[in-house]
């Protein structure tokens, strides 16, 4: 399979997406400037973290009119699967390929941080390797990852069966009131939601983060499933 | 033609960095501040025959860009 990264002035975890595709799960892995008109002919786009065009204007509001990102909205448009993590999945936000917006978190804070994420939605290109309802374990490094949208919005997301991860502690109990929980604010406690097909897929939390044991903390909580369900077809 | 865009989050929107500034301006002894509400604002030259012209082309890069309409609203001036 070939995945394309998509590099923005900024990006800062492209190298993170390239590793567990090209080392992990051996695949072809290219890095896609965000000047190109022409991903490459990818089987899969990883928009990731970072802070495109130094977040300038709002997250990800100029990385929206960047040549890459029409490419990206044709590709997502014929069913093509997407995944934005944190400035990525601001990313698509900002460019109307989901809904809502990420605001500042609630605690005026830049949060670095483990959390526990649950999958709401085992039915995605990016969860299907997991188990719904299993919890995984993963960093999250973000000042505007309490994501916002209006109540009609919220519903329709939670009626299709679009919020694909929740804030939770490490049992899967979700309260979003709860600010250890729910350490940004977010709206019903989203940390990550799905396009109506389900192959747009944006989460503020770092998955491809929480992917090796030496790095701690992951065990059997790791992010690998997410990457390694999305290469089948 | 120099118009000037106000762009402001919603009323009922979150506005985090208002209340950062709230809490350092009640640190400093400013305790009657409240409701503080930070919003940018965009200066810029536009090429267009009449006024009317010149905020419908505002207006365009408004949507487009300038403006996240899901958060923010915008009012335009002339200047």
């Amino acid at each position: 399979m070939r995945v394309s990264v998509i590099l923005f002035p900024g990006s800062n975890c492209d190298h993170d997406a390239e590793y567990v595709y090209r080392k992990l799960l051996g695949q072809e892995v290219q890095l896609v400037w965000h000047r190109e008109h022409d991903l490459r002919s990818p089987d899969l786009v990883v928009l990731p973290g970072g802070f495109a065009y130094g977040d300038y204007l709002r997250t990800g509001a100029l990385a929206r009119v960047s040549p890459v990102m029409q490419e990206i909205r044709k590709f997502a448009s014929r069913g093509g699967p997407v995944l934005g993590i944190c400035n990525g999945f601001q990313i698509l936000c900002e460019s109307g390929l989901l809904p809502g917006a990420l605001l500042q978190n609630i605690g005026m804070r830049f949060l670095s941080q483990f959390v526990h994420i649950k999958i709401e939605n085992a039915g995605t290109v990016f969860t299907r390797g997991c188990a719904q309802g299993s919890v995984i374990t993963c960093p999250v490094a973000h000042f505007e990852g309490n994501y916002f949208a209006d109540e009609q919005t919220l519903e329709r997301l939670e009626g299709e069966g679009r919020v694909v991860f929740r804030y939770c502690d490490r049992d899967g109990r979700v309260d979003a009131a709860d600010r250890v929980l729910n350490p940004n604010g977010a709206a019903h406690a989203i940390a990550g939601i799905a396009n109506e097909f389900g192959n747009v897929v944006g989460l503020m939390p770092h998955p491809e983060r929480a992917v090796e044991d030496i790095i701690g903390g992951v065990g059997r909580n790791s992010g690998l499933p997410m990457f390694a369900g999305s290469l089948s077809n | 033609m120099r118009m000037q865009v106000l762009v402001r989050l919603k009323s009922g929107v979150l506005d985090v960095q208002g209340k950062a500034v709230e809490h350092a301006l009640a640190s400093i002894g400013f305790q009657d501040i409240s409701e503080v509400r930070v919003g940018r604002l965009v200066e810029l030259e536009v090429e267009a025959g009449d006024e009317a012209a010149a905020r419908q082309r505002v207006i365009e890069i408004c949507e487009k860009l300038l403006v996240n309409s899901i958060i923010e609203n915008f009012e335009l001036r002339r200047i």
